[in-house]
């Protein structure tokens, strides 16, 4: 029995036991990817668990264990008809102490597998759950600490698709896909060595089927493939589409556009209905497809093995066993083609994830920082180390000088041409100029979110580049172009600006900058 | 609440039926199967009879390959039904949203609207194709099995009275227990995802105010409480499949055991115990697709009121019900406003505008000053009807705006809103939205009176260079030009300028201004604006101030007369000489 879960949207939902009419085929999976080294992914994955790798053994054991029982139970019904249930056949007052204890051992092992299963994936959580929240962690700091100009050349859709649909997928793979890929793969071949066990010559009309069977499988799941990634661009286009009339709403109004925006929507939607279709209707063959094919044998084995036992050559209890191991073969069949899929597009996300965490962070290699003298001043100084291996120590003063800088956003085209101007220490600087002229460019370059080209930033007498990041931004004080506000109070966005301000501090401030008023009428302050 | 949406439903109605039919003629042939393969071993092999095996074999294998046919149709049917009916669903989604008013706009977020008609729409579409199959299948197959299973051996099926209730008692509790759980589960990952959304968007501000160590703190926080709970909610759900095996195999060594007493006692055949294990897995099997779909019905509950909630929005402001003929073109570019009252809310304290008498020639010039939060931009709003007013009303050429069709007023005003949004396409479709038959030369003419034509003829392909989503490749000074010379082209009766020179310099702001009022001599012009400089040499300035108007007169006028007129006049001419 393969498990299953019934995705929704972009959100995980409850694996909540088999899925009927097929597992990941039935799921709407966009182009699957395919990782460019499985292995190396696999390895870093299983780095992360560690500490559990111990409990991981465990968990193979259980998934062994629990397909193992199955398919070991089901043997049981050979023995149990040939040897004592048939040969009682007719008889007065037989004795049944055999029966009930050879029924017995096979109850006690589909109990092992029932309980094997419910270890798995007890274990399973805790070292799934675990080591997704080590990866989500290592993302996001790691993420925090990529310089801007990686902001500038990933679109924010991309990068949040690694937090959810790559960690996702990632998820599923340890809780569901891989487990019930072993589980199936074990199932299987058990099924298989026990089907030749009992009877080589009909395993030989078994493997005829699962031949055809493994065809149309990969047959049918390429074209689940291709179709769902072409429902995926026209989803995109139907997505882009909307998104730019949504936003767009009020002109479309105001020149009384919208029968013509309709129209466009239509076509799109339509070929999105198309596409959409196609996908599906081969999503929803699969299962069906399959499990009739095993009918299929299922009669074929039965007719056979029928003719053999007429013949003498087989007796009732191979057959019994021999037909319930055909009837629990398709299922596992097909659900390892689609499973092995799944795991390869999952290991792809992972290899997404990790090439972000492996991303080159901004580099900090200033080595002055900034240091508060607590007497007898108080006040702020940035530590240089100097030659002979002591620290100098130079007051904080704000005094900035640009000399002959020139920079560069994309190496083309210079936004800053041998820009060089002075500010002293309490002056105020104004910078004007009209859009692009390189305005907020000077800022940036002063937060070293980019490095310069050419030229030279003085700050306090010191070189910016040998200052360390961190402390050079702390001695800053920046209000941005865009506005950007977190969720949270009012008093906690403002402290973001020194977290170690009290209340008054903050109120203070607030005062300075005139919004203390509009944040009284808020209904709660 | 899906019978609500079933007439969406439309033309692929006939699909809607056809899957269910296929699907119980699937059902039941797979259900006869196993019967038929008790009859083989029971009548066949004791009997030695091979034609009786044979024939019996052809027969299950030929209802196996028609129940493959029946299977692969069903499929094709529910696919073609559920998505075509999301076809529909989204058109028609889509054309009430463009139905909506600006306030009714306000009330939807975009980001809610788009996820409504993308990610929402799926989720039903996918609950309605499972539907379609699995609610038919399971409970037919449910009911076969064990129908056929009591007529085999009525004794032996009461087994499967009792574990079908186990099974399903079973099922519901964890399902009623886990699924609290999960949603706090999905809570908790919406709130991961917000951190992650808001350091995206704000990575310069985290940088600058050097937080990294802050939010990874909050990142990491928010991460162990999507764990925990997380496997709370797991820790619950993991009970499925190991109770449906646990069922499943007493069961079988349950009808092993009283089967085969029953076979040495003769009231039983061999073949029918083997029959009633097959149905067991059919049996069990069945209870949980229905619990499946059930889960997959409530999970979507979310996406469906979503769409209900935009569906069944009350549009505020609709055309006038005049039939055609009756309503008129719009004489001239006059506008008065009659005691006019209006509020974005439902609140009456505070409205946005109070009590505003005005009056405009057609053909005048009129500028609008005041403060943030004046009402400026309210006030203008109200003349082509994208917000009604709540008391009085808005005249324009002598008739109340209400008493014209929407397609008349908003073809006679053009309004150049404070946002400029130019849509993906070339530069010249863009501006065709003025006019779609505009000439070559009236474009032309537009562009540089909007001073805009110079910037597109230094783009290699001049007009018809490709604009990204929004009009991506301009700064927001040509994105501006570009919106006032795409409401040039409406030839309208009255312009309106909210704000629209804001982001060019003082001198492409004089040049476009010396340029449109050549050209829109005989046009009621309205110019809402910050800097006084833009609106000094109009024939008359409005000085707003919370909503109401506080003095009307020329430039000279007002300097003399007005406070706050004189006062942003003084502050902002500091900077000059």
């Amino acid at each position: 029995m393969a498990a299953a879960k019934a995705e929704q949207g972009q959100r995980p939902g409850p694996g909540f036991g088999p899925r009927p009419g097929g597992g990941p085929g039935q799921r709407h999976h966009g182009a699957m990817a395919k990782p460019q080294s499985a292995g190396k992914a696999l390895k870093r994955i299983l780095a992360y668990m560690k500490g559990e790798r111990l409990l991981l053994i465990l968990v193979f054991l259980a998934i062994i264990a629990s397909s193992a029982a199955g398919v070991a139970g089901t043997y049981f019904l050979k023995p149990l008809i040939n040897e004592y249930i048939v040969p009682f056949i007719g008889k007065e007052n037989p004795d049944l102490s055999g029966f009930a204890g050879v029924l017995f051992l096979m109850g006690s092992i589909y109990l092992v597998g029932a309980l094997s299963t419910y270890a798995y994936s007890r274990l399973m959580i805790n070292i799934a759950t675990g080591t997704l929240y080590r990866i989500r962690r290592d993302l996001f700091t790691h993420m925090e600490k990529l310089p801007v100009s990686y902001f500038d050349n990933h679109t924010h859709g991309e990068l949040m698709s690694h937090f959810t649909n790559d960690t996702d997928t990632l998820r599923e793979m340890m809780s569901q896909g891989f487990p019930q890929l072993i589980s199936s793969s074990i199932t299987v071949f058990g099924a298989f060595v026990m089907m030749l066990y009992l009877s080589p010559l009909l395993t030989l009309l078994v493997v005829v089927m699962l031949f055809v069977m493994l065809v149309l499988v990969t047959g049918i799941g390429k074209r689940i493939s291709a179709y769902f990634k072409r429902q995926q661009e026209a989803l995109g286009k139907v997505n882009g589409y909307v998104e730019e009339m949504i936003e767009g709403q009020k002109v479309v109004k105001v020149f009384s556009h919208e029968a013509v925006v309709t129209k466009g929507f239509e076509e799109l939607n339509l070929e999105l209905c198309k596409a959409a279709s196609s996908a599906n209707t081969f999503a929803n063959i699969l299962m069906p497809v399959m499990s009739n094919l095993s009918y299929i044998l299922y009669a074929i084995i039965a007719a056979s093995g029928a003719a053999m036992a007429i013949s003498g050559r087989m007796d009732l209890g191979t057959i019994a066993s021999f037909l319930q191991y055909t009837r629990s073969f398709s299922h596992p069949v097909t659900m390892m083609a689609q499973l092995f899929n799944s795991v390869l597009n999952a290991l792809a996300g992972a290899e997404r994830i990790f090439r972000l965490i492996d991303e080159q962070p901004e580099n900090d290699d200033g080595d002055v920082i900034l240091v508060n003298c607590p007497d007898p001043t108080g006040m702020w100084a940035w530590k240089r180390p100097n030659e002979n291996g002591a620290f100098d120590y130079i007051r904080l003063r704000g005094d900035v000088r640009f000399e002959n800088v020139t920079f560069s956003y994309d190496g083309e085209k210079n936004v800053l041409e041998d820009v060089s101007f002075y500010a002293k220490p309490g002056q105020k600087i104004a910078l004007v100029g009209s859009t692009g002229a390189g305005k907020t460019t000077i800022t940036n370059l002063l937060n070293r979110f980019y490095d310069i080209t050419r030229g030279r930033i003085i700050y306090d007498g010191i070189p910016l580049d040998r200052m360390s990041k961190n402390d050079l931004r702390l001695s800053l004080g920046m209000v941005l172009q865009d506005t950007h506000l977190f969720t949270g109070t009012v008093m906690e966005n403002i402290r973001y600006g020194n977290i170690c301000a009290s209340n008054e501090d903050v109120i203070k401030a607030a005062k300075l900058a005139n919004a203390h008023s509009f944040i009284k009428h808020l209904p709660e302050g | 609440m899906i019978k609500k949406l079933i007439p969406f439903l439309g033309e692929y109605r006939r699909y809607a039926v056809l899957a269910p039919l296929a699907i119980v003629c699937e059902t039941i042939l797979e259900v006869l199967i196993p019967f038929l393969m008790a009859r083989i071993i029971d009548v066949g092999i004791t009997s030695g009879n091979m034609d009786y095996v044979l024939t019996v074999g052809g027969m299950m294998a030929a209802m196996a390959v028609l129940a493959l046919v029946f299977g692969a149709a069903a499929g094709r049917f529910a696919a073609l039904a559920a998505t075509g009916y999301a076809k529909n669903l989204r058109q028609s989604l889509f054309e009430k949203v463009q139905e909506f008013s600006f306030s009714n706009m306000d009330r939807f977020s975009t980001a809610s609207l788009i996820t409504r008609l993308t990610t929402d729409v799926t989720n039903t579409q996918n609950v309605v194709m499972l539907m379609l199959r699995m609610l038919v299948r399971a409970p037919i197959m449910l009911v076969c099995a064990t129908g056929i299973a009591v007529y085999i051996n009525t004794r032996l099926s009461l087994v499967f009275f009792v574990a079908v209730p186990v099974l399903a008692a079973g099922l519901s509790i964890i399902m009623s227990k886990a699924f609290p759980k999960f949603q706090i589960m999905l809570k908790h990952y919406d709130k991961l995802n917000k951190v992650v959304q808001e350091n995206l968007a704000a990575i310069r501000v985290v940088k600058a105010y050097v937080r990294e160590g802050f939010e990874n703190d909050k990142f990491g926080e928010a991460a162990e409480q999507l764990r925990d709970s997380q496997r709370r909610a797991e820790k619950l759900v993991i009970f499925t499949m190991p109770l449906m095996q646990a069922v499943m195999y007493a069961t079988m060594v349950c009808i092993v055991w009283f089967g085969g007493n029953m076979i040495i006692a003769g009231t039983m055949k061999p073949g029918e115990l083997l029959g009633f294990l097959s149905y067991v897995t059919q049996i069990l099997m069945s209870l949980m697709m229905v619990a499946m779909v059930f889960i997959s019905i409530v999970i979507s509950k979310a996406s469906v009121t979503r769409i209900l909630e935009v569906l069944g929005e009350e549009i505020d402001i609709r055309g006038s019900k005049k039939i055609k003929e009756d309503t008129c073109s719009v004489p001239d570019g006059s506008i008065s406003f009659e005691d006019v009252s209006f509020n974005y809310g439902e609140e009456a304290e505070n409205p946005v505008l109070s009590h505003i008498k005005l009056h405009i020639r057609s053909g005048e010039t009129v500028g609008i000053i005041g403060g943030t939060g004046s009402g400026k931009s309210t006030l203008v709003h109200l003349i082509p009807r994208l917000y009604d007013v709540r008391e009085g009303r808005v005249m324009l050429g002598g008739i109340d705006v209400r008493d014209y069709s929407l397609r008349e007023l908003r073809d006679s005003v053009a309004i150049v809103l404070q946002n400029n949004v130019l849509f993906s396409g070339t530069i010249r479709q863009n501006l065709q939205w003025g006019d779609q038959a505009a000439s070559d030369d009236e474009i032309t003419e537009a562009c540089i009176a909007a001073a805009a034509h110079d910037f597109i003829t230094a783009f290699p392909q001049g007009y018809d260079t490709i604009l990204g989503q929004g009009g991506v490749n301009l700064s927001g000074g040509q994105k501006q030009r570009l919106c006032i010379a795409r409401a040039l082209l409406k030839k309208p009766k009255v312009i309106i300028l909210d704000d629209s020179t804001s982001a060019v310099d003082t001198n492409t702001d004089m040049k476009i201004r010396s340029a449109l009022s050549k050209k829109l001599k005989g046009t009621t012009t309205i110019i809402i604006a910050q800097r006084i400089a833009s609106v000094m040499d109009a024939d008359k300035i409005i000085v707003m101030d919370d909503g109401k108007i506080d003095a009307v007169g020329t430039h000279e006028e007002l300097l003399g007369t007005n406070l706050i007129y004189r006062e942003v006049y003084e502050s902002q001419q500091k900077g000059v000489a």
